[in-house]
């Protein structure tokens, strides 16, 4: 079945104001960054936005806390950026910091029809507060749930016109289960191809979990923290 | 003399063996991968997504799509695999991971860590440290003996919010190395070269538990 749109216009239409949305990428590394854009161009606000995170003051998610856009972010870790940190400071910005395991797991939960599940992360935290605890074989463990996606927006390597994405190097991180967990999964990816061009035995994502699929106009891929050794 | 950051990541690195997969945290855990013991074969796991992650890319090679759990550029070595952060967690969780190193701002007498967040400062967030110390059976915390202000790090409670509890057996701090002991203590195992038992007694206030001569370790240099 053919996925494809013409733009990231028509891929984000219907993304609204208060909608909870999920975005893939692990730092800066695999994010949807035309999508980002177009978001920002919305102008929507009020999203609740689930991404490991929050990119940094002028990249990635970055842009979209600048414009107040954001109420709530759900992530595992926030550090380097200052606009997030004044937001969250202040109050005008919500977070919820769970651990990143469970995030992942929460969106794998969510695409595979699974409310909620046991994970020892957190047994004896706070983020085990308020939540049901359970012993099994002598552990503690804590129940987790499932998300509830609007959208899911990842970001692919190459991907075809069924949807199918194969994703590069650790720009994987959390876009397969995301893609997996949004009732709508919009997928940006750097070449768009015909279909039999990808090896089945290669795809990351069937295409079943993907509605809409483009070929973002440009990638800077920006690196959050360039090392490197001296050639000796 | 006291251990520096090189030094406690040399006396860690003592501590793999051969066969073994390995999650080292951010910080001076990241230095043991210069010090693998001659003759023994161990593989790192990057919880981003990586297994067999190599050092550094040479100036110029840097891949915008090739980042460690740091979000630093690093290079991949010949048999390694990328995979999902479900999956990730999966190897962390499963325990199919021999050894995680992590850093600590605290560690109690029973194995609790607190490691996340300081109250009334902007927190950061966990990452994958709460996955990590809830599920290794091999954890060991690699950190300075005392904070900046010179107060004990290892303690009967952890004062900071948790990132796991009664989980962590061993600790290797600028002074010593310690174990946690199943019943609760630190039972000093080594002392750094030219640090007395009476300076670990000082600046540790967990009970500690000090059992015929303490050995110095063996550092190489």
């Amino acid at each position: 079945m053919n996925k494809v749109v013409a733009n990231v216009k028509e891929a984000c239409e219907g993304l609204e104001s208060g909608m909870t949305i999920m975005l893939g990428g692990f730092g800066l590394c695999g994010i949807p960054e035309n999508c980002i854009a177009q978001m920002v161009n919305l102008g929507i606000n009020d999203l609740t936005c689930i991404s490991n995170n929050a990119g940094v003051d002028d990249f990635g998610l970055g842009f979209l806390l600048q414009g107040r856009q954001i109420k709530k972010m759900i992530s595992s870790y926030v550090g380097e950026n200052d606009e997030f940190e004044r937001q969250m400071l202040s109050g005008e910005l919500d977070v919820e910091l769970i651990p990143q395991g469970t995030l992942a797991e929460r969106c794998r939960a969510t695409g595979a029809g699974i409310p909620a599940f046991y994970t020892p992360a957190g047994f004896g935290t706070e983020v085990a507060e308020g939540k049901e605890t359970r012993e099994f074989n002598g552990k503690m463990y804590v129940l987790e749930k499932a998300f509830e996606p609007d959208f899911a927006i990842v970001k692919a390597w190459k991907g075809d016109t069924q949807g199918n994405l194969i994703y590069k190097g650790t720009a994987r991180n959390f876009n397969p289960m995301m893609a997996s967990a949004g009732k709508i999964t919009i997928a940006e990816v750097e070449e768009l191809v015909a279909p039999g061009q990808l090896d089945p035995n290669q795809i990351h994502t069937p295409g079943i979990f993907v509605q809409r699929i483009f070929q973002g106009e440009k990638y800077e891929k920006r690196i959050e923290q360039r090392t490197v050794r001296i050639k000796g | 003399m006291a251990l520096d950051k090189k030094g406690i990541a040399k006396r860690i690195a003592q501590e793999l063996r051969g066969g073994w997969y390995v999650n080292l945290g951010i910080g001076i855990p990241t230095l043991i991968a210069n010090y693998i013991p001659q003759g023994i074969e161990v593989e790192f796991q990057s919880e981003n997504g990586i297994l067999g992650m190599g050092p550094f890319p040479y100036d110029g090679e840097e891949d915008a799509d090739l980042i460690n759990a740091g979000k630093q550029t690093i290079t991949a070595l010949p048999g390694a695999v990328y995979f999902d952060s479900a999956l990730s967690f999966a190897m962390i969780r499963g325990q199919h991971v021999q050894l995680t190193v992590l850093g600590a701002m605290e560690v109690s007498e029973n194995g609790d860590i607190a490691n996340w967040k300081i109250p009334g400062r902007m927190v950061k967030g966990m990452g994958g440290a709460m996955d990590l110390v809830a599920s290794a059976e091999n954890i060991i915390v690699a950190m300075m003996h005392t904070n900046k202000k010179g107060e004990s790090k290892l303690l009967p409670n952890c004062t900071l919010p948790l990132t796991g509890v009664s989980c962590i057996k061993k600790v290797v701090t600028n002074l010593a190395v310690l174990d946690i002991l199943p019943e609760g203590g630190f039972k000093l195992i080594e002392r750094a070269p030219g640090v007395s038992v009476d300076e670990i007694i000082a600046a540790t206030s967990g009970k500690l538990l000090i059992e015929g001569e303490i050995p110095e370790m063996v550092i190489e240099e």
